[in-house]
């Protein structure tokens, strides 16, 4: 086979797992638009939150250390234990529930009948928000996070494929773990939508907030549960991401990735997600690939938007997403 | 007392259609503007020019530049930064391409070519609306950054990959470059800020406002009494962008000198000036200077009282200007969803009925 050919291949696969990757911050995107209307750009902050809280657990550091040394002249930065990773994962997922009701509570409550742009900026402040009071209360310093995930080059899969083809494909255990771990979610979360009582009333609350309150479904705590599971989505992406890059500032920009990821499926589709971040993550590697050379390289900055622009251009709904009936 | 319409008697149509109808705001108006020209150059020293006025004016440009997209035509766009990256170097082209021409009419054209950037990445509106549209501006913010970073066509070659702007003086002044007074360079600016505003007022409260308006206010309804969705919105993003543009030039050529466009127009600067529009007040020319001034006088002020006032080390103030801004959108968006305009025009209307008010 031709090297070129082989590379290419190489390339495709990489690129499905990192596609992966975004559809996972994509989809917590999707569940708290679909249920609420809110388009929540903090969504990767909230990943960014997550991993920080997370390691800071598992760690044992003093939150809001630096500021108490600063006001006090104190020095004290750790506890001085180590929680194993399980445990501190569940303390974050508790810190995210109680996240997303202070969220509810003191935000949204206040902007129910507000047009969608108003909740949006409002999202955008809670992103400045999170992303300052996380580097307060632990600092903003790059931090190591290791929960257990494999890492590093597999090499069953490289043995295998140099066997067959005499190239060994390079694809890290961590990203396969990442896509095992997203299509449990994925699954999980439909399966959660259709069979169980609070994701049916989920699913009410997204086709009309007015009827589900009828029925007498509390919206209230229909939204605490979608801000908690889209905080879980955003703890699993944070871990994934603060794994493979370490948790740092440059964790929250994977919600710009996730974005064109959202406008390509469709602002309302699970499915949508999941297709639109391959298709991403396999176009902009190929693209990087094949033309990036071409014309100085780092065209994974922006061709994502451009083919999201191109392609709603044709299809302003996205790929499954509703279609978009507009009314006098 | 002193805010009233009684007495104010209009003689002629063009008296009935000014831009302060009432008195005391035409006064008032006055005295700003005489104050900005004429007391302001000479008691600002060089540390309140470069750390508040040229902000805070070049601001001003920009935040009515994207007023009119997102306020008076409802467009959201979040590719400001971008396109101030587009003024920014074609000044720089501009400037050293055509040393002898006058750095003004460089300014101007620099905001022409930027309306036609606006224009070309406008056009997916006409299909794309609401969040769809603001996620596609994001394209042009990162594509336009990524474009003068890797063609080095736009920074002329140069080695570091920034550019910087060449000595020009206006009227035998040097207005760019290591020679400026900071007088100078503010009144250069102070210029061009009252140009915008002005021409931004009458262009929003004229035939091309109206439309912007009632595209904003419903697409639909708007076209079936015949404004032309396309050019209404096409000339808003050009309107705005030239404007954006222009505050790009001066952004680089007069307040910074020398920049690198992933740093000094990335994504930030989009979400920065898209807050001032909010807080300063949506559909607003008064607004944008209020959204201006407040988000650039808050990290001085912050920044002087924290590490200068208490000692805190630098890192920590900038976390807690994060979450400030990030407490004041929401709480702004909660109170007062129309932004300090807003509140303004609520003073506006007690004056007029104070000391008596029923």
């Amino acid at each position: 086979m031709p090297d070129q050919l082989i590379f290419g291949m190489e390339v495709v696969l990489n690129g499905l797992m990192a596609g992966v990757l975004y559809a996972l911050v994509a989809l917590g995107f999707v569940l708290i638009y679909k249920a609420s209307g809110i388009f929540n750009y903090a969504q990767g902050v909230m990943a960014l939150f997550a991993a920080m809280t997370l390691v800071g657990m598992m760690e044992g550091r003093v939150p809001f250390s630096h500021l108490i040394n600063a006001i006090f002249g104190t020095e004290i930065h750790h506890f001085g234990w180590h929680l194993p990773g399980l445990l501190a994962i569940l303390l974050t997922m508790v810190i995210m529930v109680v996240l997303a009701w202070i969220v509810n509570q003191l935000i949204f409550r206040h902007l129910v009948n507000q047009e969608p742009i108003i909740l949006f900026m409002a999202t955008i402040g809670l992103a400045y928000f999170l992303e300052g009071f996380g580097d307060m209360m632990w600092g903003s310093d790059i931090k190591k996070l290791d929960v257990g995930l494999p890492q590093g080059i597999n090499d069953w899969i490289d043995a295998t494929t140099f066997e067959i083809m005499g190239y060994g494909f390079f694809i890290d255990n961590l990203d396969i773990v990442a896509t095992g771990v997203a299509a449990l979610l994925v699954i999980a979360l439909v399966a959660f939508a259709q069979y169980s009582k609070q994701g049916r009333a989920m699913r009410a609350v997204a086709d009309d907030h007015q009827a589900a309150l009828s029925v007498g479904i509390s919206l209230n705590f229909i939204w605490v549960m979608v801000w908690s599971l889209a905080g879980f989505v955003a703890l699993v992406a944070g871990i994934m991401w603060g794994t493979k890059s370490g948790v740092q500032f440059s964790l929250s920009l994977i919600a710009l990735k996730a974005l064109p990821v959202l406008m390509l499926g469709g602002f309302t589709s699970i499915p949508g997600a999941i297709v639109g971040g391959l298709i991403i993550g396999v176009g902009e590697k190929l693209f990087e690939f094949a033309i990036g050379p071409m014309v100085g390289g780092a065209t994974e900055n922006w061709f994502a938007y451009v083919l999201a622009l191109i392609f709603l251009v044709f299809r302003p709904q996205g790929l499954f997403g509703e279609k978009i009936i507009e009314r006098v | 007392m002193f805010y009233r319409e009684a007495g104010d008697f209009k003689t002629s149509y063009t008296d009935d259609s000014q831009t302060f109808p009432i008195k005391f705001d035409r006064y008032r108006y006055y005295v700003v503007l005489v104050s900005a020209f004429a007391v302001v150059p000479f008691v600002v020293n060089d540390y309140w020019v470069n750390a508040v006025f040229l902000p805070f004016l070049i601001y001003a440009i920009a935040a009515i530049g994207l007023n009119i997209l997102v306020g008076y035509c409802g467009q959201v766009s979040l590719g400001t930064g971008g396109f101030m990256a587009v003024g920014a170097y074609s000044v720089y082209k501009l400037m050293t391409s055509f040393p002898d021409v006058s750095i003004l009419i460089h300014i101007i054209l620099a905001g022409v070519i930027t309306a036609a950037v606006g224009v070309l990445f406008g056009l997916p509106s006409l299909r794309i609306k609401g969040f769809y549209l603001a996620v596609a501006t994001l394209a042009a913010q990162f594509f336009l950054v990524w474009l003068f970073n890797r063609v080095p066509w736009f920074y002329n070659y140069s080695a570091s990959g920034q550019i910087s702007a060449p000595e020009r003086s206006f009227l035998g002044v040097p207005v760019t470059g290591a020679e400026t007074a900071p007088w100078a360079a503010y009144l250069f600016c102070l210029v061009f800020v009252v140009a915008s505003a002005i021409i931004a007022r009458n262009l929003t409260r004229g035939m091309a406002g109206r439309k912007w308006m009632a595209i904003r206010d419903m697409d639909i309804a708007a076209e079936i009494i015949g404004v032309n969705p396309l050019k209404a919105k096409l000339t808003a993003f050009a309107v705005s962008s030239f404007f954006v543009g222009i505050s790009g030039a001066l952004f680089f050529a007069v307040y910074l000198g020398a920049v690198e466009v992933g740093e000094a127009f990335g994504i930030n600067k989009s979400f920065l000036v898209l807050f001032m529009v909010i807080i300063g007040g949506l559909g607003s020319i008064f607004g944008s200077f209020a959204g201006a001034a407040f988000l650039v006088l808050l990290p001085v002020l912050l920044k002087n009282t924290l590490v200068g006032g208490l000692g805190w080390p630098t890192d920590l103030a900038a976390h807690l200007e994060f979450i400030i801004v990030g407490a004041l959108i929401i709480i702004f968006l909660i109170a007062e969803p129309h932004g300090l305009a807003q509140l303004w025009r609520v003073a506006k209307e007690k004056l007029r009925l104070w000391p008596f008010p029923h």
